[in-house]
Parts: C-alpha cells; structure tokens; sequence
C-alpha cells in the first residue's frame, strides 16, 4: 500500500510536470469542463420545464446524480483510462516489456502510468455540483445515508476499475482494443441519468455489460436515500468478485504475452 | 464540367465504401453512440410524457418513439466527422498531398461521408427495425410529406455538410480547435431538435433557434416526416434551407481562398 502511494505520487508529479509545459491547456480544461457541466445542467432545466419528476426523482436527486457522474467520470479520466490506453499501445509495439521488468507490480505500474491532472477539474466541479444537489433538496442527508454513499463510491470505484482492467488486459489477445473502450464511453453517457428510468433491456445492458448502474446510479440512489439494503449488498460483492477476478484475467494475460519487439 | 464531376464521384464513392467496408468492424462501434443517444431522450421524454398524463408539448408517449427513431435516421444522414480530423491533416501535413490534387479536397469528403452513411445502413436499419419493435411508435407518414422530405433531407446534408466544413477551417489558424468544436457541438444539440422536440424547449430558444441554421439540419425534416407541418411551413423552410446553403458555401469559397493561402505544412 505505501508502495502504491510512493509509486502514484512519483507518476502524479510526472504528469503534473508535463502539463506544465502547456500552461494554456489549463484554461482550455477548465473552459471544456464546465461547458460539458453547463449543457448537462442545461438538458436538466429543459426537462424538469415541463415536469417536476421523472421516474420518481426530483431535479436536486439529479442535480446530485450528475454530480457523482462528473466525479466518476473524472476520475476515469484522470488515471486509468490514459494508463490503460498506454498501456494498450505498449502491448501492441513491444514497449510492455519495459514494465514487466521493473521490480514493482506490473498490474499497478500499468494502472497508475499516466496521469492527466487537469482532469481533476471534471471531479471537483462533480463534487460541487453534487453538493449543489444536496444542499436545494428539501430534506437533509442523514448521517447514516452520508456514510453509505461512501460505501457505494469504493465499490463503484472497484467496479469501474476492474473493468477496465479486464478491457484492457483483452489487448494481450486482441490487437484493436481501444475501439471496444469506445463502447464504454458511448454507454456511459446513459448514466446522466438514473438506470432505474430505462427499459428492463436496457437497465440489464447498463447493468451487467457496462456497469453504469453501479457507478453512478447506485451512489445517487444512497445519497437521496432509496437504496435498498439488497442493492447496497450487490454492489459490494460485486466489487470484491471484481477485484479478484480482474487480477486473475490480467495474470492469465501477462502470461500469455510473448513480447512484440524485442 | 458536369461530365467531370459525374466521373470523379463515382469513383471516389467506389474506393470509399471498399474503404469502408475494411474497417467495418470500428464503423459499427462508432454507430453505437448515434444510436443511444436517441434512445436516451426518447426514454427520458416518454417518461415525462407518462407523468405528465400522457402528453406533453402536443408529442404522447409513442410520438416520442416516433420523433426520436426518425431523428437518429435523420441524423445519421445529416452528420459529419470532418471537425475532429480537420486538424490533424493540417498537423501531420496529409492537406499537403491533397493540394496537390487537381480537384478540391471537399469532393473527397463529400464521398467519403456518403460511404461511410451507405455502408452503415447495414447498422442502422436494423437498429430501425428493433427500435421500432420495442417502442412501437406512431408515425403519421403522408404521401405529400415524405415526397417533400427528400429535398429537405438532402439540403440539411448539404448546409450541415458545408456549414461543418467551414468551421474545421479554424484549424488553419489554431491547433487547439477542440474547445471550438466542443462549443459548436453543444449549440448544435440544444438548437436542432436532438435535446428535445422545438415545441417542448422554453419560448426564447425557439425564437433563437428560427434565426440559426440548426434547427433546418436535423429537426425540420423530422417534424416534417412526423406531420407536424403543414405544406406551405415545409415549402417556407426549404427555401430557407436553400438560403442557409447559398450562404455557407459563400462562406466556404471565401474563407478556404484565405485560409490556403497562409497554410504552411507542418510534418512529412
């Protein structure tokens, strides 16, 4: 654990370093995030226009959903999506091997390789708007629901990141993987909004294939106090079935893997 | 010069959809996004229809299935790609090779956007089909209606197609085009029908919405599909179609003669 702290830091301080480089990128992300923060809010207000529900939820639960969307959303893209797709274009020309060398766990090392710090503006305004949402809604959030929504998160972390691992490790095999990460990203826009309004087909997809419902869904679902205790089970089995499943498909990659180059 | 361009377009269409057709597998992955994205809003409509009784903003609940399955077809036609790859070709100097062709680099797009829309059908129509199996939505198609949509689809292609065109020109003058192109797309969602049907958006975006192109590249022939025009609106929205197309191509020709002109490759 402290080793993953050292090492994270170390590959946090790089990407920091890098942009840098381009300070002026740092007010084009800032502009690009809260765009894409002003249209989803935007699409929320024409909306709740001409309705004061939908589905059962009120507008601060969506203002809230939309936040935990932005934080997970930000957080994908502030380290495992650029390490992974790193990660993938190190499969296809050779340059894994590198990695595999290094006395650190190859797992971690690929996972934290690439930091795109400007992405943390996407968590923060998440948690701002998030918290938005909770503070218009006209009951207070108890302690209680505060505290599972915390629960919920962790797993939604686990959830998403070890799908992406398992999507990634698939690169050991298949050569043109970045398309499939281009799924992940089409469905994931489902997730501005709550699964639970979608048809059962659909719910399922969101569900099971792309694991939108647990990433997004499920921790708005805490925070407005409608999670079942069932669901809040599920969720962390599911993590934890995850975790360890995850590993064990990128163990059975690495073994399979020859080296392209060298 | 007719006789020209009706010999290049066959075969630039010919070695677009072969082209095509060896990359199917990511035009299908592509295809994905185009198609939620419709089932998302019908979804969320239908929804505030069925809390709301039934109906909202004139649209029930199966016209919304309607609505949206025609605007993705709709869509599909009308888009283009062109503003995410403009700017690489100037960076990595591709624009260099097709200048140097004697023909303008804006035919080539042309039929490869066609190829790409031609290829795909074999997507989307049977994305059409399940769509329209699971929503059963109520089209109220009329013989007047559909005849007038066929120039109005083509023209929404044709302003869409040129319209875009002009803006990746940006990328002569700016390598960071993406907040650009990022803005233009969400003006385009919000003002062409694709966030919500015109008459459910509040009164003063509709207003703006008349005085902006967007609105004649994607809604208008929906609405006109879905008989929600009468024929002297469609015919008075054609000619503005034909209004906006004359005014981007002037656009076109006088920005690209600009724009060439202090280009100067970058790479290979």
């Amino acid at each position: 654990m402290i080793e993953f702290f050292r090492l994270a830091n170390v590959f946090l301080r790089i990407g920091a370093m890098n942009e840098m480089a381009y300070r002026a990128n740092f007010w084009i992300q800032t502009f690009e995030s809260l765009l894409s923060m002003a249209t989803a809010l935007a699409t929320i207000a024409i909306v709740f226009n001409q309705t004061d529900s939908l589905g059962g939820w009120q507008r601060a639960e969506l203002i809230s959903l939309l936040g935990v969307y932005f934080l997970v959303l930000g957080t994908i893209n502030l380290v495992v999506s650029p390490s992974l797709g790193r990660f993938m274009e190190e499969v296809v020309d050779g340059r894994l091997d590198f990695t595999l060398t290094k006395p650190a766990d190859a797992q971690l090392l690929v996972s934290i390789s690439e930091f795109r710090i400007w992405k943390i503006l996407d968590v923060i305004l998440g948690l701002i708007v998030l918290s938005m949402g909770l503070l218009t809604k006209a009951e207070a959030t108890s302690f209680a629901s505060a505290l599972v929504f915390g629960i919920t998160l962790l797993a939604a972390g686990a959830i998403v990141y070890s799908f992406w691992i398992i999507l990634a490790t698939l690169a050991f095999w298949f050569i043109r993987i970045e398309n499939i990460t281009m799924i992940f990203w089409s469905m994931y826009t489902a997730g501005r909004w709550p699964v639970t309004i979608y048809p059962p087909w659909l719910k399922w997809i969101l569900t099971l294939l792309v694991p939108v419902a647990f990433a997004v869904t499920v921790p708005a679902q805490a925070l407005s106090g409608r999670l079942t205790f069932n669901t809040l089970m599920s969720a962390v089995l599911l993590a934890v079935a995850l975790v360890f499943i995850s590993r064990w498909f990128w163990k059975l990659g690495v073994k399979s893997y020859s080296g392209a180059s060298a | 010069m007719l006789r020209y361009y009706l010999n290049l377009y066959p075969a630039f269409l010919r070695i677009a959809v072969l082209a095509q057709i060896q990359y199917r597998a990511s035009g299908v992955i592509w295809m994905i996004g185009s198609i939620i994205e419709p089932v998302i809003f019908l979804v969320v409509w239908s929804r505030v229809a069925r809390a709301r009784g039934g109906e909202v903003g004139g649209y029930a609940e199966n016209e919304f299935a309607a609505y949206y399955i025609v605007l993705m077809l709709v869509n599909h036609v009308t888009f283009t790609w062109i503003m995410h790859v403009f700017q690489s070709r100037i960076q990595f100097g591709q624009l260099s090779f097709q200048l140097m062709r004697p023909v303008h680099p804006i035919h080539e797009d042309l039929s490869d956007n066609v190829a790409y829309k031609i290829v795909q059908l074999t997507v989307m129509l049977p994305a059409v089909i399940i769509l329209i199996l699971i929503f059963q939505p109520k089209f109220n198609f009329e013989m007047w209606s559909l005849l007038l949509a066929v120039p109005a689809i083509i023209l929404a292609l044709a302003v869409r197609f040129t319209l875009e065109w002009t803006l990746a020109l940006v990328a002569f003058w700016t390598t960071r085009v993406n907040a650009i192109n990022q803005s233009y797309f969400a003006i385009i969602m919000f003002f062409s029908g694709r966030v919500a049907p015109m008459a459910l958006l509040p009164v003063t975006i509709q207003s703006i919405a008349s005085a902006l192109p967007f609105y004649y590249m994607i809604a208008f022939p929906v609405e006109l599909l879905l008989g929600k025009l009468t024929p002297a609106q469609a015919l008075t929205n054609i000619v503005i179609q034909l209004g906006w197309l004359a005014f981007a191509l002037m656009l076109l020709v006088s920005l690209w003669k600009v724009a060439v002109k202090q280009y100067s490759a970058v790479g290979n």
